[in-house]
């Protein structure tokens, strides 16, 4: 039997509690809680640091199989957990692609050798993500795997019959379909937000209404067949509109949005270092300030990391030769905190909202995004949030090093994480 | 002057004319029996080429070659460029080899600002043009031709087509300068409107709407989508080259009414100032956005901005890697008077 005794953690935020947790769960919440010493329980002081219900990311590039050399399943959860992270959801754009049983569970299989976090693997809507015929997302549903959440991400979705088809399809198994909202026409050879400053550095141009014309498609027809439909990484203001309306018309949509969207504009790609390329492209600071509002207020209802690893000859070369994305497991929760929380626009508990509940509930994910309380899972993570540090790739656990946050200093750093119990990080380090 | 040059927004209003003047010493020189400078003796120029233009490069090693330097042309083109990493072991190659300076004309735009700044090269950078970003030795040869012409008569005014007078010292305050065509797609059109604002003038884009960027109100110019509203009050217009192949992606309907509505011929040429000249950064497309009868008239400076480049090229070349001396010694003035 293992207990361990977190001391003095602020719940979500709230007043210091002491936390036990035995084996797998947590089992006792309370003041001043003791273990005898007999019981060789390991005890934490949290002196005052937050504790969260551990993360969920619904939007997580692990690149295994295919691209082992950006990363892997392993490597790629042992980010996660340094972040924060218990469980990740598995985009499907791997070669090969994730269209069948056979592979999510593979990937699924691979999650649950790592130990590190829990691996939900997405399934793709269509096979080999072209567009055309739905892949088997019943047979992907009933696997092993038990997929809930699909997507071509990276690509669009953008025939409007197939599209309904999988929203409708979908709705036996209380499944949902993730958009990766892109007008392919309007965005050929695209390398970045179209506006001033693409104008001015003579990049081709990806404009919002690309993004905001297959929101708007999508959610009335998830409103016309009555099925749920979830929005990946909402970039600008516009979509954010669009969400807002249907959410009032009470249509089941939902959005979410990543760290760097929140933090990072285009005004960046002035130095055309590829770091900052990443699809949908980095907006302006109206486009940043109206997603924060939005994930404030709920209409955005989760940070998803869209972690996107890349080796590094894919960004060392000019821009428009360079690969797409960026890494963000490590430094979602203190992008959060620095966009979010030290600005006033969220409490702990609004980022356990949208960094663990929503995300879990959107995915239908047992056992994560519960609350802290007696009888839950012990998936958990603690977080320091008086601590400021610069951003060093060096020290990743990811494979990869394309992140836009090198040199930056950020607020926040993950202390601990929990795993059904067993700690995963500690003392910000992998155990 | 900066170490480098990639944008003609680097260049301050000093810097612009200090190039443009020492352009039109460089010109002298081209008139003397010999040609060649010493200046840039046992320093290596590499023209490195990612995209096609013999027009472009060899005004460039001209230019290098007149200032005694050693020219590598270095053509990457056909190589396997679509990787892009072939453009920093391309870099560190010619780091090797001791480049002092890279001339390097690259279909990405970007491509001169990574390779000046992310550390792969020591030597100065010199963007011959980048993608649909920018040219900026063409704004500045347009920039000298349209001062030889348009500020070249000694009252400081318009020479009325009596040959190129001789700027020196002049910017081109006050004067209106109209570009025509496909501004989206156009490196020169971008350099010249930042540097011919530098310089004072006044610019005003004219194109379809397809072909001007979003964004482009945020440009220190304006814009119009009608030629002949503006032709009669511009003291020079720039027709750039239009693909036809832009048609193809709905960019405007037919050759024939792009020509109609945006082409330079003869009845348009008759309604500007009788002091106005017509540029064009070449190669011309005779047909579409000049008629052959414009181009061939007197008025049209396209002949001679080739001529100019290499001048305006040498000044750039020598600023940039000896500017501290003179670039004509006492001793060569000297020779010149033998
Ligand atoms: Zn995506």
């Amino acid at each position: 039997m293992s207990k361990i005794l977190i001391r003095g953690a602020k719940l979500l935020g709230a007043e210091p509690q002491d936390v036990l947790i035995v084996d797998e769960a947590i089992t006792a919440v309370g003041s001043d809680l003791t273990v005898s010493s007999a019981e060789s329980a390991t005890v934490i002081e949290a002196d005052g640091q937050i504790l969260l219900p551990g993360l969920v990311d619904l939007h997580t590039h692990l690149r295994e199989p295919g691209r082992e050399d950006s990363e892997t399943v392993l490597t790629g959860t042992r980010a996660a957990a340094i972040g924060g992270y218990t469980a990740v959801h598995a985009m499907a754009n791997t070669f090969p692609v994730a269209d069948t049983a056979g592979v999510v569970e593979q990937v699924w299989r691979l999650g649950k050798e790592s130990g590190y976090c829990d691996v939900q693997p997405v399934g793709a809507v269509t096979v080999g993500l072209e567009g055309k015929k739905l892949a088997e997302l019943g047979a992907m549903h009933d696997s092993a795997a038990g997929v809930r959440v699909f997507s071509d991400d990276g690509k669009c979705v953008d025939d409007a019959v197939i599209m309904r088809r999988a929203l409708e399809y979908v709705k036996a198994f209380d499944g949902v379909i993730a958009q990766h909202a892109q007008e392919p026409r309007l965005t050929e050879g695209a390398q970045m937000n179209e506006g001033i400053v693409s104008a001015e550095l003579g990049l081709r141009g990806w404009p919002a209404v690309a993004e905001e014309s297959i929101i708007a498609r999508d959610v009335l027809l998830a409103a016309h067949v009555g099925s749920r439909v979830h929005i990946c990484h909402l970039s600008t203001a516009g979509s954010v509109e669009l969400v807002r309306w249907a959410k009032s018309k009470g249509w089941n949509v939902t959005a979410e949005v990543t760290p760097h969207h929140l933090l990072l504009t285009d005004e960046l790609v002035r130095s055309y270092n590829p770091v900052y390329k990443v699809n949908p492209p980095l907006r302006t600071e109206a486009d940043a300030i109206a997603l924060r509002e939005a994930l404030a207020d709920g209409t955005i209802d989760c940070v998803a990391t869209d972690h996107a690893p890349h080796p590094h000859e894919d960004k060392d070369c000019e821009w428009a030769a360079a690969a797409m994305g960026m890494v963000g497991l490590e430094t979602a929760l203190s992008v959060v905190q620095h966009t979010m929380v030290d600005t006033g626009l969220l409490d702990w508990a609004g980022v356990a909202d949208r960094m663990s509940f929503r995300p879990a509930a959107i995915g239908r994910l047992p056992g994560h995004g519960r609350p802290i309380a007696v009888g839950e899972p012990a998936n958990l993570a603690l977080v320091d949030p008086a601590y400021r540090g610069v951003v060093n790739p060096v020290g990743f656990a990811s494979r990869s090093r394309n992140t836009p946050y090198e040199g930056l200093e950020l607020p926040g750093r993950v202390t601990a994480t929990f795993l059904r119990g067993k700690a995963t990080v500690m003392d910000g380090k992998l155990t | 002057m900066k170490r480098h040059l990639i944008s003609a927004a680097d260049l301050t209003h000093d810097d612009a004319l200090l190039i443009l003047d020492t352009a039109e010493e460089m010109a002298r020189v081209a008139n003397r029996p010999i040609k060649k400078l010493p200046t840039l003796r046992g320093r290596t120029v590499v023209n490195l080429f990612f995209e096609d233009s013999t027009r472009t490069r060899i005004s460039f090693e001209a230019a290098a070659k007149r200032l005694s330097a050693d020219v590598i042309n270095f053509s990457a083109k056909g190589s396997s460029v679509s990787k892009g990493e072939s453009l920093k072991d391309t870099a560190l190659t010619l780091e090797a080899m001791g480049a002092d300076a890279v001339v390097i004309r690259h279909h990405a735009s970007g491509a001169p600002h990574r390779l000046a700044t992310s550390g792969w090269i020591k030597g100065s950078v010199v963007n011959a043009g980048d993608g649909t970003h920018e040219h900026p030795t063409q704004a500045l040869l347009d920039a000298f031709t349209m001062r030889r012409h348009l500020a070249g008569a000694p009252d400081g005014g318009p020479t009325y087509h009596q040959g190129p007078g001789d700027g020196t010292g002049r910017d081109l305050a006050g004067r209106r300068i109209t570009i025509v065509g496909d501004v989206l797609h156009s490196r020169v059109a971008r350099s010249n409107v930042h540097l011919l604002g530098t310089l004072g003038a006044h610019v005003t884009l004219v194109a379809p709407p397809t072909l001007l960027p979003i964004g482009v109100e945020s440009w220190p110019c304006e814009v119009s989508y009608d030629l002949d509203s503006v032709l009669a009050k511009s003291d020079a217009v720039m027709m750039l080259r239009v693909q036809s192949e832009r048609m193809n992606a709905a960019f405007f309907p037919t050759e024939r009414e792009y020509a109609r509505r945006y082409g330079l011929d003869a009845a348009r040429m008759a309604v500007l100032p009788e002091h106005a000249i017509v540029m064009h950064p070449g190669p011309m497309n005779r047909g579409m956005e000049i008629t052959a009868e414009v181009a061939d008239s007197g008025r049209c400076t396209a002949v001679e901005q080739v001529g100019n480049g290499v001048s305006v090229r040498m000044a750039v070349l020598y600023l940039l890697l000896g500017g501290n001396e003179p670039a004509i010694t006492t001793e060569n003035r000297t020779e010149e008077t033998k």
